[in-house]
């Protein structure tokens, strides 16, 4: 007999992947919006050098299920504080924010404290990631 | 379901997630649609297409802040932008990157941008693109531009969408054989070339006029040679009966041609009040939506009465060659009784 058509295919994880700040090396972020595509979420790509205000109003247009930062100069006790801060007062409390880069060991704590869901360094799998990401939205696949 | 009623209220939010409904193609999208249509019908819509890397995003960049901050005497529009890029047919997932090319649209309340993945959709454009480009319209976004995965030759959906469709072409993307075949083209109300600093402009243009003056052979006046064709004030484009896509030069990355491009817009806008188009295009567009809807749905309602082992012998002859496909097919259809 022909499938019948389900509705509930029609739900796809969509991510943010931005850089904010002013470092110019998207590579990391590039990959990562790559293996997310592969683990067949919507990643929505925005590029370099945004604002925490620029990336929480794509955010909020696109209705993200999660946001991916990419912070390699240093300014994350900066950046990330007030994305997240922008989200919430957007009213997109349920949104997971997620951090790769260059972090220091001793930030982790405060940063997760604030409300990230995840921080990876250098070498972290793309595989945890995506496990993590699909977790944390609700949808383990 | 409030949602829809706070969209329509300006709630930027209950927008995005009415639209995220609308895009799952979830109940509550499906009723807020019903709720929201009679509010639609006043936006232009403005397709925009052409081949990868043409510089579609750019130009929908710059159109935008050219409507958001128009010359001085006409009243800024508010702007919809829905951005396609493909869904992989592997993994279903995507990248959408067209908002990379829209940064300077950010921070401006009168501009909702939303990209969307095709999801196994071909022609260009996402199943749920038209539910999406409606409810923009019923919240009060009176410019909507639809821009079309980066686009071959026969992605023209973007045409039953739009009231007007942009195609986009560059200074070297192929021979004046690829300007005569069929499809993308003859969809174009409007014809941009882009990256018009580039060597090959000429070429290109020459190329384009070629292929119009072929759909056109007695209605383009020709004045100083091919170069120094210019084609008709747009006033002029507008009153005629018939619409002659003009060709606009731009260079999207500078903002360079960009009032000239919406002068054009405007005037096919015009062109389309005038000689009742508008109206056309719409009963068109919206035929062809209860068209899909209908298929789909008499497709759903015949699944759900026919009689499974009718459809297993059936089957089974056109395996055996006893039946052809379309036999085959008239067989299910006539409700032919198991054997």
């Amino acid at each position: 007999m022909p499938q019948k058509k389900t509705r509930a295919d029609g739900k796809r994880i969509r991510v943010l992947v931005a850089k904010p700040g002013l470092d110019g090396h998207d590579r990391g972020a590039k990959v990562i919006a790559r293996a997310l595509r592969d683990a067949g979420m919507e990643v929505i790509y925005t590029g370099l050098r945004q604002t925490p205000e620029m990336i929480a109003e794509a955010a909020l247009q696109e209705d993200v299920d999660a946001v991916g930062l990419s912070i390699l100069s240093g300014a994350h006790m900066a950046l990330v504080p007030r994305v997240i801060q922008l989200l919430r007062s957007n009213g997109q409390d349920k949104v997971r924010v997620f951090l790769g880069g260059i972090i220091p060991d001793e930030d982790v704590p405060k940063l997760k404290e604030l409300g990230v869901a995840g921080i990876y360094g250098p070498g972290s799998h793309t595989q945890k990631i995506i496990d993590d990401i699909r977790n944390a939205v609700g949808q383990a696949a | 379901m409030q949602l829809h009623r706070s969209a329509l209220e300006g709630d930027r939010l209950a927008l995005a997630r009415l639209l995220t409904e609308i895009e799952n193609d979830t109940q509550a999208g499906q009723e807020a649609l019903n709720a929201v249509f009679k509010r639609t019908g006043k936006a232009h819509l403005v397709g925009v297409t052409g081949a990868p890397g043409t510089g579609k995003s750019s130009l929908v960049n710059q159109l935008a802040q050219y409507y958001r901050k128009p010359p001085t005497g006409e009243q800024p529009r508010r702007v919809g932008i829905v951005a396609v890029d493909p869904s992989s047919p592997f993994t279903g997932g995507a990248v959408l990157g067209d908002r990379i090319r829209m940064r300077e649209l950010s921070g401006d309340n009168g501009v909702f941008i939303r990209s969307m993945a095709t999801r196994g959709s071909l022609g260009g454009l996402a199943a749920a693109t038209a539910g999406v480009v409606q409810a923009l319209d019923a919240a009060g976004y009176d410019l909507i531009f639809i821009e079309t995965v980066g686009s071959g030759q026969v992605e023209v959906e973007v045409a039953k969408l739009a009231h007007t469709v942009l195609v986009v072409d560059a200074p070297g993307m192929g021979d004046d054989v690829q300007a005569i075949k069929a499809g993308i083209l003859e969809i174009a109300d409007i014809l941009v070339l882009n990256k018009a600093d580039r060597p090959g402009v000429e070429s290109a243009e020459r190329a384009l006029l070629g292929m119009l003056k072929l759909g056109h052979p007695t209605k383009r006046v020709v004045h100083h040679g091919l170069a120094g064709e210019v084609p008709a004030a747009d006033a002029e484009l507008a009153a005629a009966n018939e619409w002659i896509p003009p060709i606009r030069r731009t260079i999207a990355t500078e903002g360079q041609g960009i009032p000239e491009l919406a002068a054009a817009i405007a005037g096919h806008r015009l062109h389309l009040e005038r000689s009742g188009d508008w109206q056309r295009r719409d009963l068109a567009r919206l035929q062809n939506e209860v068209e899909d809807l209908l298929r789909s749905q008499l497709m759903e309602r015949w699944r759900d009465q026919v009689d499974e082992r009718v459809y297993n012998s059936v089957m089974e002859e056109m395996l055996g060659r006893k039946l052809s496909p379309r036999q085959a097919a008239a067989a299910l259809l006539n409700g032919r009784k198991a054997s």
